[in-house]
């Protein structure tokens, strides 16, 4: 599975913000941050809660669970309980639609 | 939504609590751990203002509360020699330790403040004033929230059945915790990390355990040193001894968040109160007599949590009036589960909202 995949319109994803998008047994998370859309695998590397329920604020991700924080931008891991990075893809808009792209 | 029925049944002891040999696996295998919990329905949009972060109201907070830290702790150094020295020092040393249990909660979680470094800052010297490991409880605190109240998995079970009163009243006067964190850390310094914290710490963690805990024996051997050279134990009483004889504010606030609520139970609303409380011990307490809802969303800073009461409160069991009121049932109840294990407080739900799963927003 790889190349560019639609993931919904760009428009229903406002600033600081962030949406779950499932692709067969997948889930991602999507972000927009500063006008820009960025994505990563969407459970948290601490305990796997759906990331798209956090808090975006200055490009990190909140987990919702146990505060755990990531960089959206690269994915790092920015302290316990968050000990592992997240895996980030990249993503773009075209029109009204957002794109990632998965391995 | 889950109650376990047949487990609060059963015959308890303190060793099913621990998380190596405890009860653990059975609530595992009976899918109480890392499962999905019920979360009152709230539109994205009011969560994410719920959520909004800010450092000024935690500032100030904490301006304040080191700032009657100091004045009484000079007003406990001036009664030194009289007989107003009991009560000076247990006003100071109620300051000191009291509200540092709800600093310490709310940094870890990091929200308190907006700014990061805030949130570490606070929780280092909060830690070592309510005297928990930082690292340690930091750690628990996470599976306290993951498996809140599940028998084996959770570390921060206050009233364990069966209900032993002399522990508990040890525990209430900081009898219990401060001198089992001091004995725990001094293995910690010593590079001794036990298994059981080995099970719920990562191996990444664990040197910081050890540095941490080096650091307060450093703080530690300091003050020993200084109470050596005036021939005195007053340092101690100021900094150290504090985290024992100023225990009991946060236990008489903090005790009633769980205890006598039902164990393994996947409902924060049914083994969490909601109490309310009066502006000066909703200082003291950063809001965290709002437990229900801060249990639902931990991601909610203490300063929003009054508005985040008004937004679940229709789907939550009405709130206690009153700490007292909460008290009020929890004494006998505790003094009923001495006799009876089997016993618990059953708190009536609401009729049933619509709901969303693990994910919590609507």
């Amino acid at each position: 599975m790889t190349g560019w995949i639609k993931v919904g319109p760009a428009s229903d994803l406002g600033d600081d913000d962030v949406r779950r998008f499932d692709l067969g047994e997948r889930t991602f998370a999507i972000y927009r941050a500063d006008g820009k859309v960025y994505a990563t695998d969407g459970l948290c590397t601490h305990e796997q809660i759906h990331l798209s329920d956090g808090l975006v604020m200055d490009h990190v991700i909140e987990c919702p669970m146990h505060n755990g924080r990531f960089d959206i931008r690269n994915g790092r891991a920015l302290g316990a309980p968050a000990c592992v990075d997240l895996k980030t893809y990249p993503a773009k808009v075209e029109g009204d639609a957002i794109f990632i792209q998965v391995d | 939504m889950r109650i376990d029925e047949s487990s609060p049944r059963q015959t308890r002891s303190h060793r099913d609590y621990r998380l190596i040999g405890g009860a653990g696996e059975k609530a595992r295998d009976r899918g109480l751990v890392g499962a999905s919990w019920y979360k009152s329905a709230i539109p994205r949009a009011a969560m994410k203002e719920l959520m909004r972060r800010s450092d000024s109201e935690a500032i100030r907070d904490t301006l304040i509360w080191y700032a009657l830290i100091l004045a009484s702790g000079v007003l406990a150094f001036a009664s030194l020699g009289t007989a107003w020295a009991v009560p000076a020092f247990l006003l100071y040393g109620t300051l000191y330790a009291g509200p540092a249990d709800s600093r310490w909660h709310e940094t870890g979680h990091g929200t308190a403040f907006r700014t990061r470094w805030m949130n570490d800052l606070l929780y280092q010297v909060a830690s070592f004033q309510v005297m928990r490991r930082p690292t340690v409880w930091r750690w628990s605190h996470a599976r306290h929230h993951t498996d809140t109240l599940v028998t084996g998995r959770d570390l921060e079970v206050q009233a364990q059945l069966p209900i032993s009163p002399l522990r508990l009243v040890a525990d209430f006067f900081g009898l219990k915790l401060a001198p089992e964190e001091f004995l725990k850390a001094l293995a910690n310094a010593a590079g001794y990390v036990s298994a059981e914290e080995k099970s719920f710490i990562p191996p990444v963690e664990w040197p910081r355990v050890v540095s941490q805990a080096r650091a307060w024996v450093a703080i530690y051997a300091l003050l020993g040193a200084l109470c050596f050279y005036l021939g005195s134990w007053i340092p101690l009483l100021f900094v150290g001894l504090p985290s024992i004889y100023g225990a009991w504010l946060y236990n008489v606030f903090g005790l009633p968040q769980h205890a006598c609520l039902p164990e393994n139970v996947l409902d924060h609303r049914l083994n969490c109160r909601t109490v309310m409380m009066n502006p000066v011990s909703r200082f003291l307490y950063w809001n965290m007599n709002y437990h229900v809802e801060h249990h639902m969303f931990p991601m909610v800073a203490y300063h929003a949590l009054p508005r985040l009461y008004e937004a679940v409160k229709d789907d939550c069991p009405p709130a206690y009036a009153s700490n007292w009121a909460a008290w009020r049932e929890i004494i006998p109840a505790l003094l009923r589960q001495w006799r009876d294990p089997t016993y618990y407080v059953r708190r009536e739900l609401p009729a049933q909202r619509p709901a969303t799963g693990a994910g919590g927003v609507a």
